[in-house]
This record gives structure tokens, sequence and C-alpha cells, in this order.
């Protein structure tokens, strides 16, 4: 017979006598999050990278073939495709991220309850979080590289170095939303509050954040709405990376709204699941 | 590294309390100051009803549910500064079923492991050895979902262990499974024992807490009743023999006063009479010369359920 379990201190097996560093932590659950990107990855294909792609040729050339304007009216955009397509990067960020913290974190603790598991080792809540905001970073940047990479031989990009550094934006903006999300859903009892996020915050914000139209065209008001939402500075910022743009102090702007914005979701994140796993 | 002494208990606790506030405030004590002490290599049960604070208890030893009052100290560590340390040498088999659905049952071990900071090739090792052990190496590459409710528990089990842990914690591990794979189930736990791991075990069954706990508490509404071996507590709290017997509906409450006399104490359940003594035949002899006509009767040695009664005037498993 095996043994399989420890007979005193003589053993040598694998001892923790201290928390785990934060990356250490993240780490140990890299082959999880591998086995769940294996079984996924071709499901989310759809969502991920054709869908998208549909809007661009729906959206940017289709519908954009109408559209003859002067670039001054498009935010400095030579076409309407070259003007749609950062935002629409900008906002499938937002999308994948805020997708990948809703049911999957209501599932973790309610459905398939993986989060109690693996609680019951040395990790602790603040690495779940860690790790499930890590993947969700993976997730975004490729979607959002991808996208990039299709767009690049369609002309919408003035400079190379543009896109490169919008990647980054599209990066921050989809975690500025995924943090918060991951902290409304390890709060939230019931999966019936997600309706709330889809309809009242994914749909408008994706509408009316300056992604399809300049948001000067929404007149004053609403115009000052706009840009108080945080996807309205990563469509920006994105979109003047990509058409070389750039105004120093709205840039900056811009991302020191998604860096705030990110961090305090963030540290609301790892409260929450904390609070909601000690319960 | 926080090191104890062997004779150091696994578990220590003193005037252990939990207390959970609700939603509209108000505060629920789950456990109302417990003091308990569980050695190397024992097998340590919780035995209660539901709600009897068992797995309040349960989840404050996993070092996942912060202490709300009193001292705890595991592997003489404290669980609220210790926590991942302490975590890294239990074994926990959950009373909910927390196995990874989509992944097959190997890569159910072996992820787990690697949660522990275990050699990739050191788990694989010993998820194969695991796996001989539960005896389900057959089912290496079965998805979880088309386990039995046994095979599952079993899965845990050998989950609970890749960490070579020092104590192994089992919240009703033998809740919702038929007799035959309680028994399979029994028996693999009571191989561990003989291997020298610490069993901590919660249950309702009184027949599992015999089987399995060489020590116990009896726990009820957040407190412990009573605290013994199984032989012990019946030897203290019940009589070597019970005999039950059934009267037709409704006549239990009068049957009982004129029977008082025959046994050291009656209990009138809703559907039989408990006469304790310590020769039931005898005492089935007396009530059929007082001309009493029980429908079925039954003499049976004390079990825990009886120590139950006893203490707290209810049955175990309502």
């Amino acid at each position: 017979m095996p043994t399989v379990a420890s007979t005193g201190a003589t053993d040598a097996v694998v001892r923790d006598d201290r928390r785990l560093s934060p990356l250490t932590g993240a780490l140990r659950q890299y082959d999880y999050w591998l086995t769940v990107y294996q079984r996924t990855w071709k499901g989310s294909i759809i969502t991920s990278f054709v869908s998208p792609l549909f809007y661009v040729l729906a959206m940017g050339v289709l519908l954009g073939g109408f559209v003859h304007v002067s670039p001054s009216r498009l935010e400095g955009a030579p076409s309407y495709l070259a003007f749609i397509v950062p935002g629409l990067i900008a906002a499938q960020a937002m999308q994948t991220a805020v997708f990948e913290t809703t049911y999957p974190v209501m599932g973790a603790l309610k459905w398939h309850k993986s989060f109690y598991a693996q609680l019951a080792t040395p990790l602790e809540s603040r690495d779940l979080a860690n790790a499930f905001l890590l993947f969700t970073l993976f997730r975004v940047a490729t979607t959002c590289g991808v996208y990039f990479v299709v767009m690049a031989p369609f002309g919408v990009f003035a400079t190379w170095w543009g896109p490169v550094a919008a990647w980054g934006v599209t990066m921050l903006t989809g975690m500025a939303f995924g943090a918060w999300t991951f902290a409304f859903s390890a709060h939230v009892r019931s999966e019936a509050s997600f309706g709330l996020i889809f309809r009242l915050g994914l749909i408008p914000l994706f509408l009316f954040s300056g992604a399809f139209f300049p948001i000067t065209n929404l007149g004053p008001v609403l115009e000052w709405v706009a840009r108080l939402t945080p996807l309205w500075h990563g469509v920006n910022l994105t979109r003047m990376l990509c058409l070389d743009t750039v105004d120093r102090s709205t840039a900056a702007v811009n991302a020191l709204v998604l860096v705030v914005v990110l961090v305090s979701g963030w540290y609301l994140a790892l409260r929450t699941l904390a609070r909601r796993v000690a319960q | 590294m926080p090191h104890q002494p062997s004779a150091e208990p696994m578990i220590a606790a003193r005037d252990l309390r939990k207390s959970f506030t609700g939603r509209d405030g108000t505060v629920v004590e789950a456990v109302k100051g417990i003091d308990i002490e569980v050695r190397r290599g024992e097998a340590f049960g919780f035995l209660g009803p539901n709600g009897a604070g068992k797995s309040s208890t349960m989840r404050m030893i996993a070092a996942v549910s912060p202490v709300s009052g009193g001292e705890l100290r595991i592997l003489g560590m404290d669980p609220a500064e210790h926590g991942p340390a302490i975590r890294s040498r239990l074994g926990v088999c959950p009373q909910e079923d927390t196995l990874d659905n989509e992944l097959n049952v190997f890569d159910n071990l072996y992820i787990y492991g690697r949660y522990f900071g275990i050699a990739k090739r050191e788990v694989r090792e010993r998820a194969d050895e695991l796996l001989e052990f539960v005896q389900l190496t057959e089912k290496r590459t079965a998805k979880v979902e088309d386990l039995s409710g046994g095979m599952k528990r079993r899965l845990t089990i050998a989950r609970s262990l890749i960490n070579r842990p020092d104590i192994l914690l089992l919240d009703e591990p033998t809740t919702g499974l038929d007799p035959q794979a309680r028994h399979v189930l029994w028996d693999r736990l009571f191989r561990l024992k003989q291997q020298g791991v610490t069993l901590v075990i919660t249950t309702h069954y009184m027949d599992e807490a015999e089987q399995l706990c060489d020590r116990l508490v009896v726990m009820d509404r957040g407190v412990i009743a009573a605290e013994g071996s199984p032989l012990d507590l019946i030897r203290e709290y019940s009589t070597r023999e019970v005999a039950e017997l059934r009267f037709p509906v409704g006549d239990h409450d009068a049957t009982a006063e004129k029977i008082a006399d025959l046994g050291e104490r009656v209990e009138v359940l809703p559907d039989r009479l408990l006469v304790y003594g310590d020769d039931g035949e005898r005492v089935l002899d007396q009530i059929h010369e007082r001309g009493l006509r029980p429908v079925a009767t039954l003499v049976r040695r004390s079990t825990l359920e009886d120590v139950f009664l006893r203490l707290t005037g209810r049955t175990l498993v309502d």
C-alpha cells in the first residue's frame, strides 16, 4: 500500500511556513488557468475575434462607406474606418474583461465553488483574485492584440508605434473595468444582478462613449457625461495613439483616470473577495 | 519555522467562538465557547445534528474562517497569523463537492497539488499513488461528472491527501452515500488512521462516529454536551441495552407511565418507546407479564444515538 500521508517530521514534503508572495501565489495557479484556457479558447474565438471583425466590416467598412466628412469632424481620422477601429478595440477590451469577471467569478463562488477548494491550500483570497485578474488581462491582451494585427493592413494606423502603445492602453482600459466588475461579482449573490451591468452599463457605454461618433455630437451636457466615463478615456487615448494626434495633457488625464479606476477597482476586488469567502 | 514539540496537541481550542452577522444585522452564535484537544494520530469526531456548530468549527480549524473569540492553535500555530502555513499541512475534505467538473479525474489531483507548490513530476507520482489508494485508477481519465457520488467523495479524499497532510479534516464524509459506498470509504479512512494520519471528522451518523472515532465530542447548539470515547460515552450516559417498543399510534405517552419502573429511563419518541436497562429481554418479559402487547419490539445495545438523546432530549437525524 502506498504511503499517502505524512507520518512525522522526517518527511521530505513541501512545507510553506510563511505567506506566499503575491507572485508565487498567482503563479501556482498557472496550470489551472492553462487548463481553463485550453478548454475554453475554441468557444471564445467567436466572441473574441470573429464578432469584433463583423463590427469592423459592418460599421467601419459598409456603414462607413456612407460617411464622407472632413478629418476635422472625425477627431483627425482620415476615414470613418480609421476613426471607428480604435474605439471598437477599446470597447472590445471592456467587454472582454467584463465577461471574464461576471459569470466566471460567480461560478467560482457559487456553482462549482473552485475558490473554496483553492482556499483549502496555502493560497489566499488575494492570490485567487490576482490570478483571476491576470487571466482576464491575458484574455484582453490576446483579443485586442489580434484585433490590432488584423487591422494593420487596412491602413488605419498612422504610425507603427502608435498601435503598440495603444495596445497597452486597451489592456489598461479592460482591466479598469475587469477589476470593478470582479468586485461587483464577488459581492452580489445572484447572477440576475449581471443584467444590470450589461443593460445599464456595458451597452450604453459601448454606444455613447465615443467609439462610434465623436462625443461632441452629443451636445454640451451629454458630452460632459461621456467624458466622465472611464471608457471614453480609454477610447480617446487609444484613438489619439492610433491616429498620431496625441495631445499630451489630454493623454495624461486619460491615463491617470484609467490608472485610478484600475487601482481602486483592484483594491476593492481583493477586499470584497476576502470578505465574501470569510463568511 | 514555527514547530511544535511532539507532545503539543495537533489542535487545541480554548473557549473557541464563532458568530455571524446576518445582512439584517442580527448576530448568530454558531459556536459558543468550546474546548477541544486533538492529539497526534487519533481520530477525533464532532457528533451532532445539523446546525450544532460542527461545520463552523471545522472551517475555523481549516484556517479559512476567522475565529470570533477564544483561542485556537493548529499544529502549534495561530490561524490568524499562519493561515497559509497551517493549510499547507492540512487536508480538507469539504461537505460540499468542490471538484472541478470540467477536468478529468487525474487533472483534479494534479492541478490541486500544484497549488501547494509541489513539483510537477512529484505531483504526477503522488496523484497516481492516490488514485490507487482510493481505487480510482481505472477512472484516471474519466470526467468528474461521470463519477458516482461515492467515487467523487473518494476523489475528494485523494485530493485532500495530495500534500501528505498531518491532519485530515472530513466534514460529513459519507452524507448522501449509499451503504456500500460508505463502507468502502470507511475502510480507506481506517487505513489512513493506521498510517498515523490525524483524522478530524464531523458527522451526524452515530454509526460513523462509532466506527471511526477514538474520541469525540457531542455538540449541540454550539456547545459541547459531552466528550469521550464512544464506549465511555455510552457507558456514562446510557445503559448496556435498550428495548424498543412500538405500540399503536397515540398510546405511547400512556404506556410510558405504566412501564416507567421497568428501566433506568424511558424515552418517548414519536414512533416508539425506548426503555433503558441492562437486560432488554427481561424488560420485554415484564411488559408481557403486565398484559401489554406492543406491535413490534427490538432489543439492542446502546449507541451514541442514545447518548445524544439523553444529553439533548432530541434525536440526531430528524
